[in-house]
């Protein structure tokens, strides 16, 4: 079966209805009912709506952590729909970087060990992936806190962690689920400017807000109510 | 590059120990306990085959004993005034026995007293030994000077002795050995050689000689000091008369022996009234040896696979409490990009990791158990290769059998239900 061609006008991810449907009991509840839509190469978007929206479903199946229930997921023109668990594990290793409301740090490992997880899983060795870290550490303005751990930092400075870690593996997208949601105004303004440095590197950005004053960094906005695209800015 | 990957994974899964200290301690003390004792175990039965070799080794392995005993009867009777104890082996029964059984290969005769012994000054206590050549294969020990009794000796009725060192030193001091006389009783003997000899007991079973030994032709025993001995206890003295004190029988083949004594047996049963012989027989030792290290066997083995099951069984309980526990990182791994098979590795390793530890440990508790046992008891033990080895390994078999669950168990989580947990 031949591939549509999706490349031409910059596409990175697309959607093709796509329908997410969990069993509640007797019920089946869409949790996303047919959403198309596409992103492009290099763009920086907000989902946003309220909760039940669909839109952590949404984030999910963008970051390949859950699958379909039906319709097509296209990243960089490859229909991965019917990828395995391992498929899926391979694709978030190398193409995705995920940043989350609460961080995510592992507690017991040091700020260097954090941020040197997903090499460990591409293999790299230990001398290279120290380099690496160090330089992702100055890179999100972190020299020189390689040897703490988590416990030991600000909420600003895990989530500066939790994005150097994403950034690792030189993603083609990165995810990021309410990344502001624990800091306070301030430090959130200067993560969310981290963000928008990123996005100027080339990074393509997907975040899941619901404050529009987070929002409005995005350069697309994408308002989502029952499962489906209510409007897109 | 493949071999630092698992040495990292392993490295990783040490750190991950080490974090909680106590707690895994705690948690390889089963498998301490466990390899401990199989360690122990081990080393007992070992000694215990060792030590009954070795006595075997000085009582000759294929060598039945008889030895005469006073009869409970001569016993009582020996108390009254005047009265002369005949008991013992006779020549007849040394004939019988060595002609009898085509399965002896050899048979010495042996006649026992107490002499004193005397070169010039120097005097000491000796046991003598008449005997004939057959000994010195039966009894096999090293010469050091000289040479053993030979067929000639007895048919010459040649009166020379064969001191053990320790005699040869006390009655010689730093004269020259070879070709001295000496007296014996009131006769002078030759001297034509001096051995090495054993002492002590082997099992329950007298070691056939003792330092103070002098080996002289039995012919030659008989007719200096006849068979009466006279025995003086406190005032009052007994005569006995024995005519062999001993004989000891080779058998051609280890497979003969039981048969062969248990044979002497019945002959002997049919010649003497009272019982005034016993029979031992060194293999019984090996028999003895083997169902002691049997029991230690099923003993410590039971404790052993009881301690390890159960350490096993607390790994595993652990284990799984610290899954849920870091339900979260495991999730995290998964965003990431770890694969199912990755996290079930990294806490496989972590489990083996624990157990080998414990393992490890356990060798450590298990040395010093034998080496305990060997203080207080005084029993062998030793401690061989694979008696190491093999309990390393069963740590590290507990280590994969119980980690497997719970390593199962962590992959399976589910990281987007992980990652929301608190």
């Amino acid at each position: 079966m031949a591939e549509p061609p999706i490349t031409e006008n910059n596409e990175i991810i697309k959607l093709d209805k796509a329908r997410k449907t969990y069993q509640m009991g007797m019920q089946e509840v869409h949790a996303l009912d047919g959403v198309t839509v596409s992103f492009k190469k290099g763009s920086f978007w907000a989902i946003m709506g309220p909760s039940g929206s669909g839109k952590s479903t949404m984030m999910n199946i963008l970051g390949c952590l859950d699958r379909l229930t039906s319709g097509r997921y296209l990243l960089e023109g490859r229909n991965i729909s019917s990828f395995d668990d391992d498929s899926l594990s391979e694709l978030r290793l190398k193409y995705l970087g995920f940043i989350f409301q609460s961080f995510n740090l592992i507690p017991q490992l040091t700020v260097q060990r954090n941020i040197e997880l997903p090499l460990y899983y591409l293999g790299w060795d230990a001398i290279r992936s120290a380099k690496r870290a160090e330089e992702l550490a100055e890179e999100v303005g972190l020299g020189g806190r390689l040897d703490h751990r988590p416990t030991e930092l600000s909420g600003g400075e895990m989530q500066r962690v939790a994005i150097a870690r994403s950034l690792a593996n030189d993603p083609q997208v990165i995810f990021a689920d309410e990344p502001t949601g624990n800091l306070d105004s301030s430090t959130g303004e200067q993560i969310l400017e981290l963000l928008v440095k990123l996005n100027k590197q080339g990074k393509t950005i997907i975040m899941v807000t619901h404050e529009p004053n987070i929002a409005k960094h995005a350069h697309n906005q994408l308002h989502m109510i029952d499962g489906v695209i209510d409007r897109i800015e | 590059m493949k071999q630092t990957k698992i040495f990292r994974n392993i490295w990783l899964g040490v750190e991950n120990v080490l974090m909680h200290k106590l707690r895994s301690f705690l948690t390889m003390l089963g498998v301490v306990f466990g390899v401990g004792s199989v360690v122990a175990m081990l080393s007992v039965g070992e000694g215990a085959s060792k030590e009954a070799l070795e006595q075997i080794r000085k009582l000759g392995s294929n060598n039945i004993i008889i030895s005469a005993v006073k009869s409970a009867e001569e016993e009582a009777m020996a108390t009254t005034h005047s009265h002369m104890s005949i008991y013992g082996l006779t020549y007849d029964d040394q004939f019988r026995v060595a002609e009898s059984f085509s399965s002896i290969r050899k048979a010495a005769p042996v006649k026992l007293m107490r002499k004193e012994s005397r070169l010039r000054e120097r005097a000491m206590e000796l046991r003598v030994v008449g005997t004939t050549p057959e000994w010195f294969e039966l009894v096999p020990r090293e010469v050091l000077a000289g040479r053993v009794l030979l067929p000639a000796d007895q048919d010459k009725q040649a009166p020379v002795a064969v001191l053990t060192e320790f005699g040869a030193r006390k009655i010689l001091a730093t004269e020259n050995t070879i070709g001295q006389t000496f007296r014996i009783g009131g006769d002078e003997f030759e001297i034509v050689g001096i051995i090495k000899s054993e002492s002590g007991q082997a099992g329950n079973i007298q070691i056939p000689d003792q330092q103070i030994d002098v080996y002289i032709p039995i012919e030659v025993a008989r007719k200096y000091f006849g068979d009466i001995t006279f025995i003086h206890t406190s005032g009052s003295r007994t005569l006995e008369q024995v005519e062999l004190h001993q004989i000891i029988v080779q058998v051609d083949n280890t497979d003969n022996v039981e048969a062969t004594a248990s044979a002497i047996e019945e002959m002997l049963k049919r010649f003497h009234k009272k019982k005034d012989y016993i029979i031992s027989v060194p293999l019984a030792l090996l028999k003895q040896a083997e169902a002691t290290k049997r029991t230690f066997n099923i003993v410590l083995g039971s404790i052993a696979g009881i301690s390890l099951l159960v350490g096993g069984i607390g790994i595993m309980n652990i284990m799984l409490a610290s899954v849920t526990e870091r339900t979260r990182e495991i999730g995290i791994r998964r965003a990431i990009g770890a694969k199912r098979r990755q996290i079930v590795l990294q806490f496989l390793i972590e489990t083996v990791v624990l157990s080998t530890t414990g393992g490890i440990i356990g060798l450590g508790v298990g040395a010093l158990i034998p080496f305990l046992i060997t203080y207080f008891s005084g029993m062998m033990t030793v401690l061989t290769l694979s008696g190491v080895l093999f309990p390393l390994l069963i740590s590290m078999t507990i280590g994969i059998i119980f980690g497997l669950y719970p390593a199962m168990h962590a992959a399976r989580v589910d990281p987007i239900v992980a990652l929301r947990h608190e």
